[in-house]
């Protein structure tokens, strides 16, 4: 080791270093990167016969949406519709009711160490499973319909609510809640005082996002049976109803637009 | 009225940060507590009401052990300290007037405290207090709207509320001006004065700390350094406390001020 003196470096070029030192190493991993993706790009076998079929399929599609028929399945549409919003709005409402307890005992700083356990454990069985899998199970335990749908929203709802809702307490000012705790209050008012105040615009803004969040998946949990407006767009498709098809989307598209915009006026009042 | 006994602290970490600790504080005595960063005088007014568990060693309020009291016991006595602290520790988005009555929160049962609906007596109390601090326009302010000095007079009412026998200080003018920084200290200790309320004030600020108090006590890696009043705070003691420094400019500070005012 020779010591570093300000003479050897003066009028020497300075480069980053790189963040792998091993130059065999660093070009090996360049080199293999790319020769994987010209292989793995290789191994797409595309049947274009297949595509071509499509293509005229996927622009009738297109076409569809420049004249989207809302009429003609009016009645099915508005029921579907109907059906999710009452599934997001249930789901939603009953998933935040159940995750706040949950996200409490989540959050290592208030809550003791079996408590915690158990908390993560649930939020993590439920964020573990996609919706599509757990609505799979629910349509084959309480059949077609939305019931399965609103269970399955509710359950992932916890997992979302809940694992943010707990990392946003575990990141509060210590010092508020402190303070709180000093003055003599019992644990449910240090809550109240030290901690709601702190979390309380996160959660009215999580809640909103997950809101929309519900009525996007309600959409998507029709395909597999749990009801709703994605049981009616489902059945458009099967029938080549582009157009009703289209109509729905578009429905569909508009809600979450009014549901983002609703959210962000929400969010401003609460800050 | 305060004891403190061989209290003694070591955190998990395996570091001592108050090492048999001994004191005695008087009804209506303002001690200010000094000592360099990592000191313990933080942990000790912390141990004194169990924000921090103290590993041994006995803190006795009032002939009553508080060491040994369970959770119920521990609220109760609780509400007989009032705590100040550095950066306020005000509950940002709550109103000031929220903030000042949740000193109660340890005579009021819960449902009373999530409705805000406090017994007269309280809420005219606070209105006392925040008029005795000169916030009393401020009531229905979200305590984030505050000055840094507002905020420390809404925690001064908010633990003076508690209408406790202790008042525990940890820095309180670590985050203002100067001019400020005064004004705090000196309506802490007007009010303990008032209350006949002893305090423990950590500092900071040796020169403050001899404008006001009646006693020092120096605190060095855990062990107590010096105790006695502030004019016997020569150079030799900052030195035992601080380590070597020139004090001189420190301590002729406090005599200008002094002529200053």
């Amino acid at each position: 080791m020779t010591a570093i003196t300000l003479d050897s470096k003066l009028g020497t070029a300075w480069k980053k270093p790189h963040s792998i030192k091993n130059p065999t190493l660093r070009w090996a991993l360049v080199i293999g990167s790319i020769v994987y993706l010209i292989l793995a790009v290789g191994s797409i076998d595309v049947n274009w016969n297949r595509v071509s079929e499509g293509l005229v399929r996927g622009w009738n599609f297109v076409v569809a949406f420049a004249n989207p028929d809302f009429v003609s399945r009016g009645t099915d549409i508005r029921e579907g519709l109907m059906e999710s919003l009452i599934m997001t709005i249930t789901s939603t409402v009953v998933g935040i009711l159940i995750s706040i307890p949950i996200g409490l005992g989540a959050a290592r700083n208030i809550s003791p160490l079996p408590v915690y356990i158990i908390c993560r454990g649930i939020v993590a069985l439920s964020r573990s499973l996609n919706e599509i899998i757990v609505a799979i199970l629910m349509v084959a335990i309480f059949g077609f319909g939305p019931l399965a749908g609103f269970i399955t929203l509710s359950f992932a709802t916890i997992g979302f609510l809940a694992k943010l809702l707990a990392e946003e307490i575990e990141d509060m000012d210590k010092a508020q809640a402190e303070a709180i705790k000093a003055t003599g209050s019992s644990w449910m008012q240090w809550i109240n005082y030290g901690v709601q105040p702190q979390i309380m615009p996160r959660l009215v803004g999580l809640s909103m996002y997950r809101l929309d969040i519900n009525f996007r998946e309600s959409a998507v949990l029709g395909l597999v049976g749990a009801g709703g407006i994605g049981a009616t767009l489902n059945t458009a498709f099967d029938r080549y109803e582009f157009d009703t098809a289209a109509a729905i989307l578009l429905i569909i598209i508009v809600t979450v637009m009014f549901l983002e915009y609703l959210s962000g006026i929400i969010r401003k009042r609460v800050q | 009225m305060l004891h403190i006994k061989k209290l003694t602290k070591r955190y998990p970490t395996g570091d001592l940060a108050l090492n048999a600790v001994d004191m005695e504080i008087p009804k209506g005595q303002v001690v200010a507590l000094i000592g360099p960063s990592g000191a313990g005088k933080s942990t000790l007014i912390r141990c004194v009401n169990r924000l921090v568990e103290p590993t041994s060693g006995e803190v006795i309020l009032k002939d009553q052990n508080i060491t040994s009291l369970g959770t119920r016991g521990l609220r109760t006595v609780r509400r007989k300290m009032g705590m100040i602290f550095q950066e306020y520790a005000l509950v940002e988005r709550l109103t000031v007037m929220e903030n000042v009555l949740s000193g109660r929160l340890g005579y009021v049962g819960f449902w009373r405290s999530l409705f805000r609906k406090y017994p007269q007596a309280d809420v005219d109390e606070a209105f006392r207090l925040l008029d005795r601090v000169g916030l009393l326009a401020m009531a229905d302010k979200r305590a984030d709207e505050l000055s840094g000095g507002q905020r420390q007079r809404v925690g001064i009412a908010r633990a003076l509320i508690q209408d406790p026998d202790l008042l525990l200080v940890d820095e309180p003018t670590a985050s203002l001006d100067p001019k400020t920084s005064r004004q705090i200290m000196r309506l802490i200790c007007e009010l303990c004065e008032e209350r006949e309320l002893a305090a423990i004030i950590n500092i900071h600020d040796v020169a403050l700390a001899q404008m006001f108090v009646q006693r020092v006590i120096g605190l060095k890696l855990g062990e107590l350094q010096f105790d006695g009043a502030p004019d016997q705070l020569t150079p030799g003691v900052l030195t035992s406390i601080y380590g070597e420094e020139d004090w001189e400019a420190t301590i002729e500070t406090v005599d200008d001020d002094e002529v200053g005012e």
